[in-house]
């Protein structure tokens, strides 16, 4: 029986059930101490002095001078320090660093921090500072609006979201030979090596191991590099192992976020029902910093405009600086934002004709030969028409859209789609680099992917099981540690399985070649343990410039379509999700059970987003900062959740298989909303709370 | 201090105010058991006292003196409901999969599902929309309803 | 124990940790009252309902003295957090606790519930809705400990409602309690500095007004705020329209 394809049971072992698993703040060194990070108070200004208003005995304490490198958390641009110099830019900015062996000790410090304070802007549309500017031009967009029959505009918003992982935030960096070692929470242990190395020098040696990872969601894509920092500068200086483990309100309050977003449409269509142009404005907060952002922003843009075909198309794109920490990568990535913006004003833009929602997105959406706004042509593996008809049939969308009217219940649809892997022309800049090692034991996979809860260990040994033609029990996963695997690119994007996953199959296959006829077993036997490394090599056709915004900008799409089924309380305003229907195509699924487990977990995050999860901002701080205040849906407010998963195999995957992590966070919320305008609510912002929908009730 | 630590007595020196989830973690060596929020929210910390669920991060430790306490570990390293968790993806990252698990444990044979999602409502999970968890204790109490705990390892 | 010790009493510590945690509460010394077992028990005595102090939520939901004679107050315990708190909480700890949102408060108040406070030299007898002098204050003494709350015979049809922050593991943006019988008695939490009985809108209510009226007088007897979970807009509007559900869903057949 082949792997790929089937529920094999999964390489994590039993650990994570019965709590051998160990994950960061599981683990001690001898020596070990604990490490906190002292956190600017204002939102915006400069230090004017620190004092130290405690016993330092036994204290290790790290400034910025205490940096042997570049004060630079290296990521896309080189903005953001490990350490505030002087300038404080953001609430709970990092400024200083104590170690102390007993963790009441270090938390009863106490340092006194005099700032002069300026004035901050927490308001993304009266912000002055760009991070980033993306303009996506195809055809003539003012021509079309002023041919169009009808031209209707609308501006929507989203909030931000916190990742709630229920593992927070922890690293521990340990003294070794020439240099130190950095064991954690880490969704991209390559990442913090890169910054780590910047921060360090060249002469210090440096590795990073991922622990066991208790959810990441984007969450610890960036942030977890800040982390290793600090507590690398710590055991450096102590020369002790330091523990940094976060607490629920310092994860939230230091952490990063959801981009919120603001996007105005304004788009032309004809009586008939066709979209002939699309004018589209996406205002990003970022944050203080510039991070991430220019990446989230991009492919918010470019999935702007829908899974819909249009010949005049213009997304205008702006990151913004704000004096709030800096928003990061979260699941979906800029998509989830524009698609909800997209999708509610389809039900607008429906309304305005007069027309059934789904004929308008059944006679616009995307086919196999359609350009997309970026005006890459789209290939047979093209499924918008696909999922939005089962969809409709699956939920019974039609009749209950008839039946609700009038009752407290709705529904509403969103169609949607998510480009797999790292954008344009980033897997070519990446070169990602798998290995497959032939040991005494087996075959062994040594790739920098990290399981964080996704299947990343299962789905790659199937893949490697089938197309090595070795049982699956025989291949074995190392546990990332940056010097002993391949970088593969970050665990990010939808990438792990497709792009990833890939290079492993290619590996695979040159090793079975080497192997000729024998077993692993018998080769090791007659010639002893190789190696098998290759390089990520993108579709050939793939044609993008990063300067125009013009070309391939995925290699290729997954599809999706929510129906959302909901009860108003008319008294209360607090809306239930009853059902969610979400079907999706994502190539192929390599572990069905895994694959459906993305799609539930996605849409319950999806669903948090649209009615629960409100990050409450005070003076550039997450004031909501605790488990209780900011509401993640519990078993009670997650409906039942119909999973359908179509087949439409990419032929550049592994196997057929499509990148999904990211697919299923982007269809719940303007499914959710689309559903409250069904009941008769102009709702045109997430989360849609109750106080938000009271306002759209009249008295 | 003293009380029965997953059937056996243990002594612990701690203060009166200690966490019962810091002593079983740091002076028990028990880090089955998880910190998720350190308020009673999210149930990654649950633990069986005296038969119950509770949430060890809000416990004085006082409070357990002549005690039964039962933790994953208590469970054994090989409970069919810790298979389940694993083979039905009821456990995803998994730190909040010991928790899940001893809230479980109060289930009756053939708990409905609205008596699950009641059991659980204390239990936040982030990766799995809850829906597989539901499927691995409906299994779970199936396959020990048939008296024969199976796994299914179908590789 | 009362005289050695003083001290503030922790009974299932549900709030404690995260009051010491997040810093409202600085540490000082706590008598443990947990394994009081006396304080634990439910019942009825000269058709009075007894609930001990230390009740838990579960122990409440399970007792049939609850289940016939306050089952509202089931009603609002299993709303309270989740199984674990449940398990954990108790009812005098959430009279003590005196926060506005306690969602067995309005129950009580609406039950007309008595607070028994016991110091070493005597008991005494506090209405629950004379127990509280403001935000987070109350009459009790700092030798006192509450050591039951007693229900006298509910005369009419009891009716709860709690609108959380969620379904479940929620704090009450509002909740309210009501009966209504040969008078009417509605109670109303997270509205105001403390658990409130809008004695206007009881007497229109019960003298036969309509309910337009009522509403407009509880408009004027609750003073909500916004905070982190909602704002004074909805919660004012809300109670508005939960009194009228509770009018139209205990209308005589």
């Amino acid at each position: 029986m082949p792997a790929v394809g089937n529920s094999v049971s999964r390489k994590d072992g039993i650990g994570k059930a019965n709590g051998r698993a160990l994950y960061a703040d599981d683990i001690t060194f001898p020596g070990m101490i604990h490490g906190r990070t002292i956190r600017a108070t204002i939102p915006c200004g400069s230090i004017r002095s620190v004092r130290l208003a405690f016993d330092t005995t036994g204290f290790t304490v790290v400034d910025h001078l205490d940096i042997p490198g570049r004060n630079i958390v290296d990521l896309i641009e080189q903005d953001q320090p490990f350490l505030v110099e002087r300038e404080v830019r953001h609430m709970a900015e990092p400024i200083l660093l104590l170690a102390h062996e007993n963790a009441e000790t270090l938390n009863a410090a106490r340092v006194e921090i005099e700032y002069e304070e300026a004035e901050a802007v927490f308001d993304p549309e009266r912000s002055t500072q760009l991070l980033k500017s993306i303009d996506i031009v195809k055809g003539d967009v003012d021509a079309a609006l002023a041919r169009a029959d009808i031209v209707v505009e609308g501006t929507y918003r989203t909030g931000h979201q916190e990742h709630v992982y229920i593992e927070t935030n922890g690293v521990i960096a340990v003294p070794e030979a020439g240099g130190v070692a950095v064991y954690g929470s880490i969704q991209c242990p390559f990442y913090a090596l890169k910054a780590l190395k910047c921060m360090l020098g060249p002469i210090t040696k440096v590795r990073v191991i991922q622990t066991e990872t208790g959810g990441g969601f984007g969450g610890k894509e960036e942030y977890p590099s800040m982390i290793a920092g600090h507590a690398a500068l710590l055991a450096l200086k102590s020369n002790r192992p330091v523990k940094i483990i976060y607490d629920r309100v310092e994860d939230m309050i230091a952490t990063t976020k959801r981009h919120p977003s603001i996007v105005r449409h304004r788009t032309g269509v004809m009586r008939d029902g066709r979209i002939v142009a699309m004018d589209v404005d996406v205002l990003l907060d970022g944050g203080a910093y510039i991070t991430l952002s220019p990446v989230v922003l991009s492919r918010g843009c470019i999935h702007a405009a829908g899974p819909y075909r249009c010949e005049n198309t213009h997304i205008r794109g702006r990151a913004v600086a704000t004096n709030t920490p800096p928003n990061g990568a979260f699941r979906g990535f800029g998509a989830p934002q524009t698609e909800f913006a997209v999708e509610v004003h389809m039900e607008r833009v429906a309304e305005a004709l007069a027309m059934d929602s789904v004929t308008l997105r059944a006679m616009n959406a995307l086919t196999p030969g359609d350009t997309t706004a970026t005006g890459q042509i789209l290939r047979e593996d093209t499924s918008a028409l696909m999922v939005l008809d089962e969809a409709v049939r699956r939920s019974d969308f039609r009749r209950k859209r008839e039946s609700y009217r009038g009752t407290n219940k709705a529904i509403g649809l969103a169609l949607f789609f998510h480009g797999a892997g790292f954008t344009g022309s980033g897997e070519r800049y990446l070169k990602s680099r798998a290995r497959l090692d032939l040991t005494a034991t087996g075959v062994r996979i040594a790739v920098g992917s990290t399981e964080i809860g996704q299947g990343t260990r299962t789905m790659h040994a199937q893949i490697v099981s089938d197309a090595l033609g070795v049982p699956y029990g025989d291949i074995e996963v190392m546990q990332p540690d940056t010097s002993l695997v391949a970088d593969s690119g970050p665990t990010v994007a939808s990438r792990t399985c497709m792009v990833v996953g890939k290079i492993l199959e290619e590996c695979a296959h040159e090793m079975r070649t080497t192997l000729g006829d024998l077993s692993p077993a018998e080769y090791h036997a007659q010639h002893g343990a190789f190696s098998v490394e290759r390089q990520y090599e993108p579709p050939g056709w793939i044609e993008w410039d990063d300067a125009t915004y013009r070309g391939d900008a995925y290699a290729t799409y997954g599809w999706g379509c929510d129906v959302a089924e909901l009860e108003i309380d008319p008294d209360t305003f607090e809306v239930r999700p009853i059902k969610l229907t979400a079907v999706q195509e994502f190539g192929r699924p390599i572990h069905p059970a895994l694959a459906r487990g993305q799609i539930e977990g996605g849409t319950a995050q999806g669903l948090g987003y649209a009615l629960l999860e409100r990050v409450v901002m005070k003076n550039g701080a997450m004031a909501n900062a605790q488990l209780t205040n900011y509401t993640i849906p519990t078993t009670l407010d997650t409906p039942e959740i119909d999973v359908v998963m179509l087949d439409n195999p990419y032929p550049g995957g592994p196997f057929g298989a499509k990148g999904l992590g990211e697919l299923p966070m982007d269809g719940p919320a303007p499914a959710v909303v689309n559903a409250l305008r069904h009941y008769g609510l102009d709702v045109r912002e997430i989360p849609a709370t109750p106080e938000l929908i009271a306002q759209c009730v009249s008295y | 201090m003293r009380f029965v630590l997953n059937g056996h007595p243990e002594d612990v020196d701690a203060h009166p105010m200690a966490r019962l989830l810091d002593v079983l973690r740091n002076q028990c060596g028990l880090t089955g058991t998880k910190e998720g929020c350190g308020e009673g929210e999210c149930g990654a910390c649950t633990v069986l006292v005296d038969g119950d669920p509770v949430c060890s991060c809000l416990i004085p430790v006082s409070q357990i003196e002549d005690s039964a306490v039962v933790t994953i570990e208590g469970l054994g390293e090989d409970h069919p409901l810790q298979h389940m968790f694993m083979n039905e993806v009821g456990a995803q990252c998994g730190i909040c999969t010991p928790g899940m698990i001893m809230a479980a444990q109060v289930l009756g044979p053939a708990p409905t599902l609205d008596e699950i999602k009641a059991a659980l409502a204390g239990n936040l999970c982030r990766c799995t929309g809850y829906s597989a968890i539901y499927r691995s204790i409906k299994k779970w109490k199936i396959s020990t309803r048939e008296l024969t705990p199976r796994r299914r390892d179908d590789a | 124990m009362l005289r050695d010790e003083p001290g503030t009493p922790i009974a299932g510590a549900t709030d404690l940790y995260v009051a010491l945690n997040f810093g409202t509460l600085a540490p000082k010394t706590f008598v443990d009252i947990w394994s009081l077992k006396e304080l634990r028990n439910i019942y009825v005595r000269d058709d009075v309902l007894v609930i001990g102090a230390l009740s838990t939520y579960t122990e409440a939901i399970r007792s049939p003295h609850v289940r016939t004679r306050l089952p509202m107050l089931a009603e609002a315990a299993r709303l309270v957090g989740g199984p674990q708190i449940q398990n954990r909480g108790t009812i005098g700890g959430n009279i003590a606790n005196a926060s506005p949102a306690g969602d067995s408060l309005p129950v009580l108040a609406a039950a007309d519930a008595v607070v028994v406070l016991r110091s070493v030299n005597e008991e005494r007898r506090v209405p629950l809705t004379e127990y509280y002098t403001g935000y987070r204050t109350t009459v009790m003494r700092a030798d006192e400990l509450i050591v039951a709350v007693e229900v006298p015979a509910v005369d009419g049809t009891q009716w709860f409602r709690k609108v959380g922050t969620r379904a479940a593991q929620a704090i009450s943006k509002i909740v309210v309690a009501g009966v209504r019988g040969s008078t009417t008695r509605v109670a109303f939490g997270s509205v105001a500095p403390t658990v409130v009985r809008p004695r206007e809108t009881e007497r229109l209510l019960t003298s036969g007004a309509s309910i337009d009226e009522a509403v407009a007088a509880l408009g004027r007897e609750i003073v909500p705020i916004d905070d982190l979970r909602s704002t004074a807009e909805y919660r004012l509007r809300v109670s508005g329209n939960l009194l009228r559900r509770f009018w139209s869903d205990t209308a005589p057949a």
